[in-house]
């Protein structure tokens, strides 16, 4: 491990200053480069594509100015995307803060085995969502499928799940949740053990029951990690594609078809490059903007809690 | 006196741990109902690879089947061609890994141990591009790699992905808590910085290195969207996407037979986790905390 330089150090120190520099970039060039090419270049290459009517196979692009955009936002289809994205997003942003705290509270009492318990509950989280779909695919089928067990117990006709416009995307989010809902958990559990506990035991001198400390404690301590799991659940969410991909293709007719199953179709399927570049910009924005909410705004008023 | 006390006092505790008893069981039936929530599904999948398409289609359902099926392996295995599912998925989840904890290692050293002016604008510049995942640019990128002539091949799958921010974010963190005084002391050594990384820095950084190769490995192996659209050739295929194949293929009635090729994408993500949950889960709650 030692290896003892025999030359005089300062000389050597004012060469070495840009050597370093040089090796700076060395050390970094690779990965921008990779970054350049497959994450700052194709945004402006999109926006570009937006702006044209192309088949993907054609040697010319037609430039056709903002029509993409016109004809996406002058659509019903397009409302219904909108509406499937927030609808799908919501409901696993609640799930996710409501479900995970839950869990976290449970994990979080000294129990015997809750190590395992963690363990278990955060697994689906690693395995591949396109597994877990077909696994779901199969539970929710209405005849033989688990689902009808769980329902028939509460005296419950089972919906046609898969196949339902109304029941179609409860389906998927409940799957996602599913995956998911472990990683939100073991975060509120990083952060509940991250509470002084000091602040339990003065609000039980002050004569606190445990329902108002978690009120008054528990939940403005969590506010900057419940922060953290929104925005992370809502920049994930919203680009969920390997569940809906294998449990209803973005159907029946378009009722689970969220923003990025919609720009897959109309690039991969329907080869409407315009519409799908234009889609990709929406999606970008809209993910800056739930970030930039994040940096400018929360950040600023969950600091001093 | 002093007995009645000591009664009195022993009644109360009494009646407290019958509380905290009824109090310690209603939550270990919690909890207990939640794991079965997660467990459930899983138990549901393996009893499903092995049954007959009779006791498939029976209800009440059967929990575990007769005799185990276990022809319902081989027929996925031959209905979809998973050996070489498997061979695809090795090769680009080794690559991607290892370009990912080499460039990121790289990265995350240049920016603690290196300077370079303006270097905090270039990691916000880095940092940006988490903003830009590939979900949102999978058109361009489409196009990209078919103009390279990288469609149905190994690095059109690899090489958009390989670019490191989160990891980079992460070993970033990790490198600023080593402790200075052993760094000083080789570089006093007369220590460079490729001996500096390779025999200091990497060695005190096992673990996180470790977590970052786990976060990504698990991203790799699962990876759906962007195989599948580099890809049209079943033999290039990875192992989600060559599920999702097996699914076409079998229709929706051969469930025996589906959760079967389920378990062969699965599987090794499980092992891997029964074996390392630890680092993956601290490695996740690690960068929600600090970052």
């Amino acid at each position: 491990m030692v290896i003892v330089n025999p030359r005089v150090h300062a000389p050597a120190k004012r060469r070495g200053f840009r050597r370093e520099h040089l090796l700076f970039l060395a050390f970094v060039t690779p990965n921008f480069f990779l970054l350049g090419v497959f994450s700052y270049w194709p945004l402006l290459y999109q926006a570009y594509l937006s702006l044209t009517r192309w088949d993907m196979i054609s040697p010319r692009k037609l430039f056709v100015g903002l029509d993409n955009y016109r004809y996406m936002f002058g659509g019903s289809e397009f409302y219904e995307v909108m509406f499937n994205t927030f609808y799908f997003t919501g409901a696993v942003l609640v799930g996710s803060i409501v479900l995970g705290l839950a869990l976290a509270l449970l994990l979080n009492q000294r129990l015997r085995g809750r190590t395992v318990a963690r363990a278990i509950i955060f697994a689906p989280y690693v395995l591949s969502g396109a597994a877990i779909g077909l696994v779901w695919a199969y539970i929710f089928d209405p005849v033989y499928g688990l689902m009808r067990v769980f329902l028939n117990f509460f005296y419950i006709v089972s919906p046609n799940w898969l196949v339902d416009t109304t029941w179609a995307m409860p389906a998927v989010i409940i799957v996602y949740l599913w995956k998911n809902v472990g990683y939100s958990a073991v975060i509120y559990l990083a952060g509940l053990q991250n509470i002084p506990q000091e602040l339990y035991e003065a609000a039980k001198v002050d004569g606190a029951n445990s329902w108002q400390s978690f009120w008054h404690i528990t939940v403005p301590q969590l506010s900057p990690v419940t922060f953290f799991i929104s925005v992370t659940t809502i920049l994930f969410s919203i680009q969920a594609f390997d569940i809906i991909a294998v449990m209803t293709g973005g159907g029946p007719v378009n009722a689970t078809t969220t923003l990025v199953w919609y720009l897959y179709e109309q690039g991969f399927i329907a080869f409407r490059a315009g519409i799908a570049a234009a889609a990709g910009m929406l999606l970008f924005v809209l993910m800056l903007l739930i970030t930039m909410f994040q940096v400018f705004f929360v950040q600023r008023r969950v600091h001093y809690s | 006196m002093d007995i009645t006390l000591e009664k009195s006092a022993e009644a109360r505790s009494g009646r407290a741990t019958w509380l905290d008893v009824s109090t310690q069981l209603l939550k270990y039936a919690i909890l207990l109902l939640f794991v079965a929530v997660f467990l459930v599904p899983v138990f549901w999948m393996v009893s499903a690879s092995l049954k007959t398409l009779q006791e498939i289609y029976t209800f009440p359902p059967q929990w575990i089947p007769e005799s185990f099926k276990w022809s319902n392996y081989v027929e996925a295995w031959y209905a979809a061609p998973f050996g070489r599912f498997y061979v695809n998925t090795i090769i680009t989840t080794f690559f991607g890994v290892a370009a990912e904890v080499i460039l990121g290692m790289m990265t995350a050293y240049a920016f603690v141990y290196l300077p370079f002016p303006g270097k905090n604008v270039l990691f916000l510049v880095l940092l940006a591009a988490l903003m830009v995942p590939i979900h949102v640019t999978i058109l361009p990128n489409y196009l990209t790699v078919a103009r390279l002539g990288w469609l149905n091949t190994y690095q059109g799958i690899i090489v958009p992905g390989a670019a490191v921010a989160f990891g980079t974010f992460l070993l970033r963190q990790h490198f600023l808590t080593l402790p200075n005084e052993i760094l000083e002391a080789a570089r006093i050594e007369g220590a460079g910085h490729i001996l500096l990384l390779t025999r200091v820095v990497l060695p005190l950084s096992r673990t996180t290195l470790v977590t970052v190769g786990l976060i990504a490995l698990v991203g790799k192996w699962n990876d759906f969207l962007w195989p599948l659209i580099v890809t049209n050739q079943t033999a290039m295929r990875v192992l989600p996407v060559g599920l999702s194949y097996l699914y076409q293929q079998e229709g929706t009635n051969q469930w025996g037979i589906i959760m079967a090729g389920t378990i062969f994408v699965v599987l090794p993500i499980l092992v891997i986790f029964v074996w390392a949950q630890r680092h993956i889960i601290s490695g996740l709650t690690a960068g929600a905390t600090k970052g």
